[in-house]
């Protein structure tokens, strides 16, 4: 059941993905060799507690912390911990959400972590990229599957894959609610969008194969040939016709300067 | 956070049970109880042991399948 949201309770769902776009903020300031993912965690919890909302992810069917913190060849859903500390050349994509006024934000960015490569830096650029052709595509009277083509068709042609079993997902009260967003699909196919749907969409994108593997955990999931994976998520708003990006990538972008990709 | 989607892959159906049930071996070697789906229930396609079949699975229970295709 797709539950169609007001102009009110799109600007409620505004607020919580700002937190969320601030929180990623809060952290690409911390983001460097040597630090710890449970340290970002815990600076994640304070900073969204601080501004009146609470982490969204924290027991989510049992989720244990704050954020996602997936390091490489982790596509999503890394538990912070402080055994894992960052190191020059990874990447790391982080997946926060907060929920205020009983909406859930959600919203994900990938840092690079002092040095990467260029063939990694060019998959970041990549899945960001398709992000945003993936919400130009979010627009009334397009379907479902326009969006996960244009996600599917960019990243391919450039040679990387793009992940099968993690999809987005429509947000509002609940963190997950219809419709499911794949990454992948056929132009024409599925829903169709109208005003008033709310939905993350998240390329997860991989520099190899696209296969994924099940940590014992439960939760971490990492790609089967270990080669290093990219994941950037905005919650959008179909308005008035056409999509409005809620969370928002500006903060990050002015902590990072010109170190920004 | 993302979503699990249920998931397609492709097994060989090993045993056929009652009830349009079916027990199928996926190519990663799990072994799996699957149905036949509605829509190849309305065309009266048949499966038989050892036909090639594409399943779809739910990642809430990864014993149970719904058979959506018969490969030729």
């Amino acid at each position: 059941m797709i539950f169609l949201k007001s102009d009110e309770e799109i600007e409620l769902l505004r607020i919580s993905n700002q937190i969320v776009a601030k929180t990623l903020a809060e952290l690409a300031k911390l983001i460097e060799p040597g630090v710890s993912t449970e340290r970002l965690d815990k600076i994640a919890d304070e900073f969204i507690r601080d501004n009146g909302a609470v982490p969204g992810f924290l027991g989510y069917s049992g989720f244990p912390k704050s954020i996602c913190t997936s390091v490489n060849e982790q596509v999503v859903h890394g538990i912070p911990s402080d055994k894992v500390i960052l190191e020059d050349g990874d990447i790391i994509s982080v997946d926060c959400g907060a929920l205020i006024n009983g909406f859930h934000g959600d919203s994900a960015y990938t840092f690079c972590v002092g040095n990467v490569k260029p063939e990694i830096v060019d998959l970041l650029r990549t899945t960001k990229e398709s992000l945003y052709k993936g919400i130009e595509q979010a627009q009334e009277g397009h379907r479902l599957g326009d969006i996960g083509h244009a996600i599917q068709s960019y990243c391919e042609e450039r040679g990387y894959s793009v992940v099968r079993e993690m999809i987005g997902h429509g947000v509002g009260r609940n963190l997950h609610e219809a419709p499911e967003v794949p990454n992948y699909g056929r132009k024409g196919n599925g829903v169709m969008l109208k005003s008033g749907m709310t939905i993350a969409i998240e390329p997860m994108i991989n520099l190899g194969n696209r296969n994924l593997v099940f940590e014992r955990d439960g939760w971490t999931t990492r790609t089967l040939d270990r080669k290093p994976s990219a994941h950037f998520e905005h919650s959008i708003a179909i308005r008035r016709g056409k999509a409005d990006i809620l969370s928002g990538f500006e903060y990050i972008e002015q902590v990072l300067g010109n170190k920004a990709i | 956070m993302a979503k699990q989607t249920a998931i397609e892959q492709d097994g060989k159906i090993i045993e056929a049970l009652s009830n349009a049930m079916f027990r199928v071996e996926l190519e990663n070697g799990h072994v799996i109880t699957a149905h036949i789906s509605g829509k190849m229930r309305m065309h009266y396609i048949k499966i038989l042991p050892g036909d090639k079949v594409k399943v779809e699975m739910s990642p809430y229970d990864l014993s149970k399948g719904r058979i959506s295709f018969r490969y030729k």
